[in-house]
């Protein structure tokens, strides 16, 4: 099933072109891995997803964007991030407790019955697979906990508010290995529920996790395609090139 | 040609001894105050009415003036100069409007106090008939210290990390919802400075209340907002200059609770910003 | 409902944002409304530089001349003596002085900057006023002179925070590359550093100055009350801020002496605008 449909989409700031004529389709329950090098486009394009774009004052677009048979610019932008949460590519915690970080988005949408807030927080951080670490420290501060662990809380922040879609902004460049290895995992589980777009630097961690794979670059969508078929056997020489890192 | 490092050091000298005649008169100015007016301090002096024309007893409604103008102004300055702060911080976008705010608010902080005593004289005073009261007083100080809210406010505001603002946006949350929750709470320390700052200009300024407020001599305290009342600033300028053969050290006395006063505003501020910035988790 | 109370909170703090607009707009009228009537009474050219200013006479001679004169002396002066001191105390601070007594010099200084000016022109009037009057043999201490070297220290901490701000915003590789070229701590500072922060600089003494042009009380203690035409720097003068707090007790609302404090007003309002609007154009210059 098509989750978003993507038609044209051009998108200029100030001077810069940043994005050229990008059509494509990212389907329901799938991971979307996007690659390429620095400047090609790709956080750009994931954050057109969620309109954080809009934030910026010299940010031209045209071409649309129709998430679930609707376009984006007529969707009310509180209510679209809630369908389509993101998280970043440092761990960013706000300055509250465990508990009121991942309560933050609920709260802010009117849930206010502590009991139900408690039940909401402790799914999410279950489905982050931070539960058991933070379980008896709930109250603590966020900063408190390592950057792996504050990246899984900023995974069980998106969870609370139930998006449809989840957008991964390079979430590991800052983690090691093994708190990588966890996100990934995260991500894969969360698949089943969830629609997931993930920007990233790292090509192997995209021919792990992903299902399709987009390869941009300078702007431009070079190549999109089941990701086995891309890092066997990719159509264009630049994408070719890409993987191999002979270029980056 | 010269020695470079004898020159050198003959300039360092030279800045050295220009820092010293800053320094060591406004030390000397502290002292002298002091020395001359803790002998005038006890309990009467404070709490006291003024008698015999104020060559005797104490400056109570002075202090209980002061304290009223200077509540009343925070009153009218803080939430506008907060929202206003939040405007530019959080709204502006970078056009001629905001150019123009900005460049408002430079010179509202440059008008000097005793034209702003004649604006508060023709607009309160006379425009609005509220007399010369402590309301036309309060709000013609508050309009003076608007800039210095505004202005630490929105630092404060700028000071809170651009991140936060956007994980909250993209959780869903609305633009106000970001600053009631996140933004604001994590700049109190800064506005908090900013407010004693304002407070502590407004204590010592004369010239805005002489025509809008102050009295000369009035031997009891004021009733209500409409009432005249007595100011620590004006009462120090009058026994100085108008009132002839007060005692020295009364004048001192004078001097010194009004000193005592700003600088000990002044001093809050400086704590409260420097223990903010030790705290500061991000 | 909660769409609707943001968006009502949304407009007040619009509102709020264009407050200091409204205000110094409403200042500027009020002088006007109060200010202009002067002009019924005598012509701007005759009020601007007439020469004697006896508003209570019969019929009121208002010649404000001895009054923008008793300004600009004590200003001069003030800005003689803060100028190079100021300057030179931001550039020891900023360059010089060690790290740990950095901080309590800038903390002297805001102290400096935080006492209130009817204080020290008390402390002008019984320290400063009789030195001046002994060391200069004087009939009476009360002169241009006091005024301008206790404004003078009034300007002096504006100065000095804005300079030194100045200074300390000169990339560091200005100064790194100075010195790798072998230049002296001084050679580097008078030869990259000062043109380097120059506009800052020229902006923090034009705030300087603009404070002093507009202070009204420690003036009004120190420099005497002669609203006559000075000779020189050692007579009592009058500046344009002390006739206002002096004369606006005894001018009946609605007189021409008031109208005619009012146009001072406006003069000084003028005078304080184009200094802050031209110093805010230096502050933002880049070089």
């Amino acid at each position: 099933m098509v989750k978003f449909d993507i038609k044209d989409l051009d998108i200029r700031f100030a001077s810069a072109h940043a994005l050229k004529q990008v059509s494509m389709e990212i389907r329901s329950n799938e991971i979307l891995s996007v690659i390429g090098p620095s400047n090609s486009g790709k956080t750009t394009f994931l954050r057109i997803l969620n309109r954080l774009n809009d934030l910026n004052q010299n940010f031209k677009m045209s071409g649309t964007v129709k998430l679930d048979g609707k376009d984006i610019k007529t969707i009310d932008p509180e209510l679209l991030r809630k369908k389509v949460g993101m998280v970043f590519a440092l761990p960013l915690p706000l300055p509250l407790s465990i508990f009121d970080n991942v309560a933050y988005g609920v709260r802010m949408h009117g849930m206010k019955n502590r009991k139900a807030l408690a039940g909401l927080v402790e799914g999410s951080l279950k489905e982050a697979y931070l539960w058991e670490e933070v379980k008896d420290r709930l109250n603590e501060s966020a900063f408190k906990l390592s950057g792996g662990q504050q990246q899984r809380l900023c995974i069980a922040r998106t969870l609370a508010v139930e998006p449809e879609v989840i957008l991964f902004d390079e979430p590991c460049s800052g983690l090691d290995p093994i708190s990588t290895a966890k996100v990934e995992d995260a991500m894969v589980k969360l698949k089943e529920k969830y629609t997931i777009v993930l920007v990233t630097n790292n090509v192997k961690q995209a021919a792990r996790v992903g299902d399709m794979t987009a390869f941009f670059l300078s702007g431009e969508l070079i190549e999109l395609d089941k990701t086995d078929k891309i890092f066997t056997a990719p159509h264009d020489k630049r994408t070719d090139g890409y993987i191999r890192g002979k270029f980056g | 040609m010269r020695d470079p490092y004898r020159t050198q050091r003959i300039a360092f000298l030279l800045l050295l001894l220009a820092t010293l005649l800053i320094v060591i008169p406004v030390g000397m100015i502290v002292v002298i105050i002091v020395q001359k007016g803790l002998p005038a301090i006890n309990w009467q002096f404070l709490l006291d009415m003024p008698r015999q024309g104020m060559r005797a007893g104490g400056i109570f409604p002075a202090i209980i003036g002061t304290i009223y103008l200077v509540s009343g102004a925070i009153i009218f300055a803080l939430p506008i100069g907060l929202l206003a702060a939040i405007y530019l911080s959080e709204y502006s976008k970078d056009n001629l409007l905001t150019r123009l705010i900005k460049l408002a608010i430079v010179n509202l902080a440059g008008v000097p106090s005793v034209v702003y005593g004649l604006f508060g004289l023709a607009l309160f005073v006379v425009f609005f008939k509220f007399g010369a009261s402590i309301l036309s007083g309060s709000l013609t100080l508050g309009i003076m210290i608007l800039p210095v809210i505004i202005t630490t406010s929105r630092e404060a505001l700028e000071s809170v990390p651009y991140s936060f603002r956007e994980v909250s946006l993209s959780l869903g949350a609305s633009k106000w919802q970001t600053i009631r929750h996140i933004v604001l709470p994590n700049a109190i320390p800064g506005i908090l400075t900013g407010t004693i700052l304002g407070l502590g200009r407004a204590a010592g300024e004369t010239a805005p209340i002489l025509f809008t407020v102050a009295a000369f001599y009035l031997p009891r305290l004021p009733d209500s907002i409409f009432d005249q009342a007595m100011a620590l600033p004006y009462h120090l300028y009058v026994i100085s200059t108008q009132v002839p053969n007060v005692d020295e050290k009364i004048r001192y006395g004078t001097a010194l609770v009004l000193l005592a006063l700003v600088l000990f505003m002044n001093l809050v501020a400086i704590i409260i910003r420097y223990k903010f910035r030790k705290k500061k988790k991000w | 409902m909660r769409k609707f109370k943001e968006f009502i909170i949304e407009k007040l703090i619009l509102l709020c944002g264009l407050a200091s607009i409204f205000f110094v707009l409403l200042i500027f009228l009020f002088l006007l409304k109060e200010g202009l009537a002067v002009f019924n009474i005598v012509g701007p050219f005759k009020f601007l530089f007439g020469k004697s200013w006896y508003p209570i006479s019969e019929p009121p001679q208002l010649g404000i001349l001895p009054l923008i004169l008793g300004s600009l002396l004590v200003t001069a002066g003030a800005a003689v003596i803060s100028i190079p001191i100021g300057v030179g105390c931001a550039i020891y601070i900023a360059e010089i002085a060690p790290l740990k007594i950095k901080e309590t010099l800038k903390a002297g200084i805001e102290l400096l900057a935080a006492i209130p000016s009817v204080v020290l022109g008390f402390i002008g009037m019984v320290t400063l006023v009789p030195l001046v009057k002994t060391v200069f043999h004087l009939p009476t201490g009360l002169t241009a002179l006091s005024g301008s070297i206790m404004l003078a220290f009034m300007a002096m901490p504006t100065i000095v925070s804005i300079a030194e701000d100045a200074l300390y915003s000169v990339p560091k590789s200005y100064k790194e590359g100075a010195l790798a070229l072998g230049a002296t701590h001084w050679q580097t500072i008078w030869r990259v550093l000062l043109p380097a922060a120059s506009s800052g600089i020229v902006a923090a003494i034009m705030l300087g100055i603009g404070r002093v042009i507009g202070e009204t009380m420690a003036v009004m203690m120190i420099t005497g009350n002669a609203a006559v035409m000075p000779k020189s720097i050692l007579v009592p003068v009058r500046t344009l801020t002390a006739t206002i707090a002096a004369e606006m007790g005894e001018a009946v609302v609605g007189a021409e002496h008031y109208f005619a404090l009012f146009a001072i007003g406006i003069v000084l309002f003028v005078i304080s605008f184009a200094i802050n609007v031209t110093a805010d154009l230096f502050l933002h210059k880049r070089q």
